[in-house]
């Protein structure tokens, strides 16, 4: 999974060659060969890595504190939102509606490798979501559609579905 | 920097790290120690710590960011392998920590910690021993360390947790351990009693994830890429189950009608939702009703079941009267005329009742009026006075749809009696403003009116012992499930079941003369009433819990009527009715990104189905490849497209045509000798693991995914030719020349099975291939039975028909032109007008295509824009643009009707049941 979000990652930030990638341990952890020096183990670093070397810092953040928001976000998604049980899925989903309320990107209103390592990351979450679901979310999903819409981001994985016009009201049956 | 504020607490290894590192980094922040239970984060659900309040306002709730974040603005840079470590540190070892210091902190059991951290140690160890350098990340310590550090302080500092041979990673601790910066901290952490401390914060956490020793469980889309391997032995029995052959297996029973009931047969009573009669349904109600249904009975008379497949159109209520009226026709005509269409439609996609009747007929009312008095005579029915609105003019009470009114929530001045369009909230008739009778327009009063209840109360605790006993040994959805488990929690009230009404079966009581039965109770009876048309021998079927097994298929919004009102109707009447056993809810299927809508034209219904040149199978295909089972999903037309093109014509019609191509063309049109080797063995067990899933998922009514095996085997099929390339190979020796023989004769033994697999899916495609193949009438019969075996259908020396291509490519330009046809501004009836405008006649809109009439209009409309440019240009009063918008709006819906083209859709809701 982590492999083919690496190569759509490359894709995205206009990278001519793919490069090689192999992982490791239980949890399928990648890791990049580079013939400069030693290997980079784990998404978070290989991706920002990338970025760096596409030339595209401000994908990191362009301010001290928007570089740690996107860092907690990237760290988020490999330690929260990995490898979660069923039952937790929940409460992400809560979370980060309540978080997105008032932003349009995760960093606040600069797009940033947080959105689009998170959009990869809760893809099958949002797949799986009913169209009431996916209401219930509401925040969620306006920025999960603005991402996988966003030019070159969404690659590998199909469109998921989001209505624009509610059709549940009310909680009555 | 002294807004930051950064929230700690005691016991907390988090903590640890991010006070050591702003020591480290000489970064200031008041710091403030909050009660663990405060949420400070207002996003997240449980309260964390730390978390640091930037001057901006947002909050930062992950310690090693934080770290990072003091990193950088004590002016130091976040070098990759800072990184990596600090990943690592989160994303691999807090998760086995965890567990570790449960396990030894309130646990007590050190050596298992020991263990659980082995893995973790031990990379740390190698790293350090194969470094250059004394720390992890450089040749002093750096973030990386003190964050290490902190992160295993709570077991480290005990100098003897750590085995012998992590011999570095007990000196790179003591090292760590010594600095200035972690001895000030830790001492701070001393003072507060660490233990006691960790201990409540350990007690806090989550149980130990027990993730972190097995695999992740999201990694789905993994496991389904993966290739199942075939084990010797499963290859070897594959071989002996195919060279057991057809046998003299007799030939498969004709069904002959009428259908009852056998002693020693798996009996099983299948129906689909009665299709409402007043509108032609859309692929939407096909799939989730009517096709679903009628693939598990095809499915059921191949596995040799007695099967007996009913439904009908529900043809009772209000929405009949009012689409008589409409049309100006009798409730009846409307009747006749829509059960014309529907049957036609249901015909169109091969829908294979044993019987397609209607409600409206002496059997329904014998059948209703019969359980009525059961429920009556023994107390179930309770009497009670409903307020309603009474037309003095047409002289009788309004149901809900012939009412209209102000809105008591919204002040909408078209809300119907039941619910307003605008807000969407549902009303009780009687608290509409100024309500008017849709018919005579003028103002009805309120009346009280006698009706009688169905007491649901009284029968709930008899209703959910049965409901145990049929979820528990029966198959329901889990919507089915879900939804009949929130209508119990809360909790059942008395329901009305009678309508002052004329259009519905008679109450035959003569206290209530004059009304008939609400449709919901009515409706359902049509099941029985409908079995009762087809035989009289009817209550052999529904009288007879023990030997039948009853099926509903329906879409999840009819869930309560089947699983909560309707079996209380039968349990009340106590006359050993035959209760649901299974019932399958499918979800909603919407059309591209939006709801299927009759009155904006939105989407595909069954009577256009056919005009659109697709073959009916095809249409099959797509719906139940798309069929919403767990979930929602959406029709689209180029997903109709490519899956056509690429599962159908590339994958199963490839296949199937390949294996007869090389039988008639290499081997004169007859099955060749075959001599199977391993490889041979290899597909044939593939074939059969994908048969038996088959089996298995329709038993559980799996449709959607047991179509997913079908394509699966064709796809080993076509792998199997690739590599075996028997048109090569049929230009070589002897051997190569059997070889191409062997390859030619499995794949059309596969394409026989795959016919056999398909008859429920695509009945006419499936037909073709049997004669395509001359494959005898047993074959299905044969491999169906039991678990399902792969057995050779077709031996050597039988001799197949003419083959040809099973399926068409569909171009872009025609799904297109499809794609516009149904868009949207599909119906030519007339949209409701938009609110702004007065109903004035001008208002009407034309409803068939007019030339002249268009020109005229054309010329309005360019008129009527110019003047509103020109109010807009002034600036003139809003009320006033708002009006001659509203009139422009409406020259333009005139225009396009006049075009021949449906009105721009008007914003509506959805309809409920």
């Amino acid at each position: 999974m982590a492999l083919m979000e690496l190569a759509s990652l490359e894709k995205s930030l206009g990278f001519k060659k793919a490069n090689k990638y192999s992982t490791q341990g239980n949890n399928k952890t990648p890791i990049l060969q580079s013939n400069k020096g030693a290997p980079l183990i784990g998404l978070v670093t290989i991706a920002s890595h990338l970025v760096q070397e596409a030339a595209q810092p401000e994908l990191l953040g362009r301010t001290a504190e928007q570089r740690a928001v996107v860092r907690q976000w990237l760290e988020y998604r490999v330690t929260q939102l990995d490898g979660c049980p069923k039952e937790d899925i929940r409460s992400i989903l809560k979370e980060l509606n309540q978080y997105l309320e008032d932003k349009v990107y995760l960093a606040g209103s600069d797009f940033t490798l947080a959105d689009i390592l998170l959009y990869y990351g809760v893809h099958h979450i949002m797949a799986d979501l009913s169209v009431q679901e996916k209401e219930q979310h509401m925040n969620l999903s306006r920025w999960f559609d603005h991402i996988q819409h966003y030019p070159g981001i969404r690659q590998h994985l199909p469109l998921v579905v989001v209505l624009r016009n509610r059709l549940y009201t009310g909680g009555h049956h | 920097m002294s807004e930051m504020k950064l929230f700690v607490s005691d016991g907390n290894p988090h903590c640890l790290k991010v006070l050591a590192v702003a020591e480290l980094t000489g970064v200031k922040c008041d710091i403030c120690h909050a009660s663990d239970d405060e949420r400070l984060v207002p996003f997240l659900s449980h309260p964390v710590r730390p978390v640091l309040l930037l001057p901006c306002g947002q909050h930062l709730f992950k310690a090693n960011p934080i770290c990072l974040y003091f990193l950088e603005v004590s002016g130091r840079d976040v070098c990759d392998l800072t990184s990596q470590w600090l990943e690592w540190e989160a994303a691999e070892l807090q998760p086995a920590l965890m567990q570790a210091l449960y396990q030894c902190v309130l646990l007590g059991k050190m050596t298992e910690a020991a263990n659980t951290l082995e893995g973790h140690l031990t990379y740390m160890e190698q790293r350090l021993s194969k470094g250059a350098t004394p720390f992890l990340a450089a040749e002093e310590a750096t973030v990386v360390d003190i964050v290490l550090w902190a992160a295993l302080y709570p077991l480290l500092s005990n100098s003897s947790f750590l085995p012998d041979k992590l011999q570095c990673v007990a000196r790179w601790f003591e090292q760590v351990n010594a600095l200035p910066v972690c001895q000030t901290v830790a001492q701070r952490v001393q003072q507060q009693k660490s233990l006691e401390s960790l201990k409540r914060f350990l007690q806090k956490q989550p149980l130990p994830p027990a993730r972190c020793r097995n695999a992740p469980l999201c990694n789905r889309a993994e496991e389904e890429d993966a290739e199942r391997e075939m084990t010797d032995e499963e290859i070897q029995a594959a071989g002996a189950t195919w060279s057991r052959g057809l046998a003299d297996r007799p030939t498969p029973a004709e069904r002959r009608h009428p259908i009852l009931p056998q002693e020693g047969k798996r009996n099983v009573l299948i129906t689909s939702a009665l299709p409402y009669v007043n509108n032609v349904p859309h692929l939407g109600n096909i799939i989730g009703c009517v096709l679903s249904a009628d693939v598990f009975a095809r499915y059921g008379r191949l596995r040799g079941w007695n099967a007996l497949f009913v439904c009908g159109t529900d043809e009772y209520g209000t929405a009949t009267e009012n689409k008589a009226r409409e049309e100006g026709l009798s409730p009846q005509e409307i009747c006749d005329k829509y059960h014309a269409v529907h049957a036609s439609i249901y015909k169109w996609f091969q829908i294979d009742f044993d019987h397609f009747g209607r409600t409206t007929t002496e059997k329904q009312t014998e059948i209703a009026q019969d359980i009525f008095w059961r429920l009556y005579d023994r107390g179930f029915l309770i009497p009670d006075t409903v307020d309603q609105l009474h037309c003095e003019n047409c002289q009788r009470f309004l149901a809900d749809r012939f009412v209209e009114g102000i809105c008591p929530n919204c002040r909408y001045p078209e809300a119907r009696g039941d619910q307003c369009d605008k807000c969407g909230r549902l009303i009780n008739a009687v608290e509409l403003k100024d309500p008017q009778c849709k018919v005579c327009k003028r103002t009805p009063v309120v009346r009280s009116s006698a009706h009688l209840f169905l007491d649901l109360p009284k029968l709930e605790s008899q209703l959910e012992q049965w409901l145990e006993q049929s979820m528990s040994t029966g198959n329901w959805t889990s919507n089915a499930r879900h939804i009949t488990r929130s209508w119990l929690r809360d909790g059942l009230k008395p329901r009305c079941i009678t309508r002052d009404l004329r259009w519905g079966t008679p109450v035959p009581h003569p206290d209530f003369s004059g009304k008939v039965f609400y449709v919901w109770f009515d409706a359902p009876i049509g099941y029985l009433s409908i079995t009762a048309s087809y035989t009289d021998e009817w209550e052999k079927w529904w009288k007879n819990p023990e030997k039948v097994e009853l099926y509903n298929f329906m879409a999840k919004d009819n869930v309560p009527f089947h699983s909560v009102v309707f079996p209380c109707s039968l349990l009340g009447a106590q006359d050993n009715y035959t209760l649901v056993s299974n019932l399958i809810a499918t979800e909603y299927l919407n059309y591209e990104d939006t709801k299927f809508s009759k009155s904006r034209g939105v989407g595909v219904f069954g009577d256009m189905a056919k005009d659109t040149d697709i073959p009916s199978d095809v249409w099959r295909f797509y719906l139940l490849y798309l069929r919403p089972e767990g979930q929602d999903s959406a029709f689209s037309w180029a997903d109709m497209a490519l899956k056509n093109n690429s599962e159908l014509l590339n994958n199963l019609g490839n296949f199937i045509n390949r294996a007869g191509m090389f039988a008639s063309k290499f081997f004169e049109g007859r099955v060749p000798q075959m001599e199977l080797q391993q490889e041979d063995k290899r597909l044939l067990a593939q074939v059969g693991f994908e048969l038996r899933q088959y089996i298995q998922l329709l038993d559980r009514v799996r449709i959607r995914d047991a179509l997913k095996c079908i394509l699966n085997i064709s796809r080993h099929g076509n792998q199997y030719i690739q590599v075996n390339e028997p048109w090569k190979k049929i230009k070589g020796g002897d051997e190569d020349r059997l070889r191409a023989g062997t390859v030619t004769g499995v794949s059309v033994n596969v394409a026989c099975l795959l016919s056999a697999m398909l008859r429920p899916y695509m009945p006419a495609v499936s037909a073709t291939i049997r004669e395509q193949l001359c494959a005898p009438a047993n074959c299905a019969d044969a491999m169906f039975q039991g678990a399902g075996s792969f057995v050779c259908t077709l031996p050597a020396g039988h001799r197949i028909g003419t083959i040809s291509p099973l399926f068409q490519k569909l171009e872009a330009e025609q799904i297109e032109s499809l794609k516009r046809r149904f868009g949207g501004q599909q119906i030519q009836s007339a949209a409701p007008a938009a609110a702004t405008v007065p109903a004035s006649p001008s208002a009407t809109i034309e409803t068939s295509a007019n030339p002249e009439r268009a020109k005229q209009l054309l010329q309005e409309v360019a008129e009527q824009g110019d003047r509103v440019r020109a109010l807009k240009a002034q600036k003139a009063e809003k009320t006033l643009i708002t009006a001659e918008v509203a009139k422009l709006l409406q020259l333009k819906k005139q225009l396009a009707a006049a075009e021949g083209k449906n009105p721009e859709p008007s914003p509506q809701k959805g309809k409920k049941k």
